[in-house]
């Protein structure tokens, strides 16, 4: 097969999502930089391939993708084996485990920790924006109670789909990796077994390889 | 044994999941979750939804939370087209419009259906207009990517009807109820696309069950 080309930067969140799931099905990958301090995001080029302005796209021969987490589930789909199954979507109810999960990370992680990586982080990085310390805090509370069901849930499970790791673990590798860049990452040593979950997965050589291209000082 | 849906069909998260119940012809039950007495919080139905939300759907042993999870449970396992799990390509491109639906359709129009409908209602609370401005400013840059996505196909994901299309008729539902839905004569193609889904049978029936449960 020839490699797929992703499209955006490594340093970028939503790209390194795509980038981690790659590795893990050790597919051949391309990764084409888009330069936005040139506003290339913008260009009729890239918005043909994602029409939101914004990365990864992923180009597959005349198949193109965007949305980072839907672009991970193609890879770990095409790619699977019976050794790398992230999806697990032979079996029925394994695979509501790790949808159900995947969501989760979208709809309740997410929203709760990323806003303060995007205050702490991204903002005043790229746009000499200062902190908002109110979101921050705000945030901060929301996440203490999104941690405290992930962990119930870690305490009872290995991982967030059962005793086998996922996609639905994975995702939550990018935003989380920022976050223990801010001076906030302390939080998590409150949910010992949110952290154990944590430093598991930086453990992996995917996850080693591509945090690699990721900065943790600003 | 019928699935059991725990949570009101006026919620958009459960109308969600009753369309494709519908859609695939599942037998089920709807058991409601009085949020004016806390029930979403209590013991009993966090030990569905650790998060507290609706819905959440019990199948036999199986017991999921997350609408877009159920929805995707419900399809697979009735092998609905909606999914088009047979092709790579397609199954792909149902997952991204489905992730758009999620974060630039539904996230400007929770807080809109919040100011317009809620809000005033329910808490008899005032619409905060800036902040449904600023929303309505990013669903129409949604709706800008929609109108050209769907002059190349008839359906989002391709020429046939998936999840990632049912999948927004509850709240384009109430985008019609609030007093922005002039906004779609702006985007005809957005508007036969919606008009068309709520023209379609199992769509009919659940605007029937949220209207009922209102």
């Amino acid at each position: 097969m020839s490699p797929v080309k992703v499209f955006g930067r490594a340093i970028s969140t939503n790209v390194a999502r795509v980038l981690v799931c790659l590795e893990e099905v050790g597919a051949d990958y391309e990764l084409v930089s888009v330069d936005f301090l040139a506003g290339e995001q913008n260009s009729p080029e890239h918005v043909e391939r994602n029409p939101f302005g914004k990365v990864p796209a992923l180009q597959d021969g005349e198949l193109v993708l965007f949305e980072s987490r839907a672009i991970a589930k193609y890879v770990l789909r095409k790619y699977r084996t019976s050794e790398v199954d992230l999806l697990r979507e032979s079996s029925i109810s394994e695979a509501a485990m790790v949808d159900m999960w995947t969501e989760v990370e979208a709809q309740q992680y997410y929203p709760a920790l990323s806003p303060v990586v995007y205050e702490c982080i991204i903002f005043p990085v790229m746009r000499g924006v200062p902190t908002d310390q109110k979101v921050v805090d705000e945030s901060l509370e929301k996440l203490r109670k999104v941690l405290g069901v992930y962990e119930a849930h870690l305490t009872k499970n290995r991982f967030l789909a059962g005793d086998f790791i996922s996609f639905a673990d994975l995702s939550h590798f990018p935003f989380t990796f920022y976050f223990m860049a801010t001076p906030y990452a302390s939080l998590f040593e409150s949910y010992p077994h949110v952290k154990a979950w944590w430093e598991g997965l930086m453990s992996r050589p995917s996850i080693k390889k591509i945090s690699a291209n990721m900065p943790t000082k600003f | 044994m019928a699935m059991k849906v725990f949570g009101q069909p006026m919620s958009t998260n459960v109308a969600r999941v009753l369309v494709c119940l519908e859609e695939a012809g599942v037998k089920y039950e709807v058991v409601p979750v009085d949020f004016a007495t806390a029930e979403h919080k209590s013991p009993e139905h966090t030990s569905r939804n650790p998060f507290g939300q609706v819905p959440a759907l019990q199948d036999g042993d199986l017991v999921l939370f997350e609408s877009r999870a159920i929805s995707r449970y419900v399809l697979r396992k009735n092998s609905s087209e909606l999914l088009k799990e047979g092709s790579l390509g397609d199954s792909a491109r149902v997952d991204v419009w489905l992730e758009v639906e999620s974060h630039h359709f539904d996230r400007p129009m929770a807080v809109i259906i919040y100011q317009c409908l809620v809000l005033p209602v329910y808490f008899g609370g005032k619409t905060d207009e800036k902040i449904v401005e600023e929303n309505l400013e990013t669903l129409r840059k949604t709706f800008r990517v929609y109108e050209d996505r769907l002059s190349r196909s008839t359906y989002l994901a391709g020429d046939f009807i998936s999840l990632a299309d049912l999948s927004h008729f509850p709240t384009a539902y109430y985008l019609l109820a609030t007093p922005h839905a002039g906004m779609l004569d702006e985007f005809p193609r957005v508007k036969a696309w919606i008009d068309g889904m709520l023209a379609r049978p199992a769509v009919i029936k659940v605007i029937e069950m949220m209207k009922a449960s209102a």
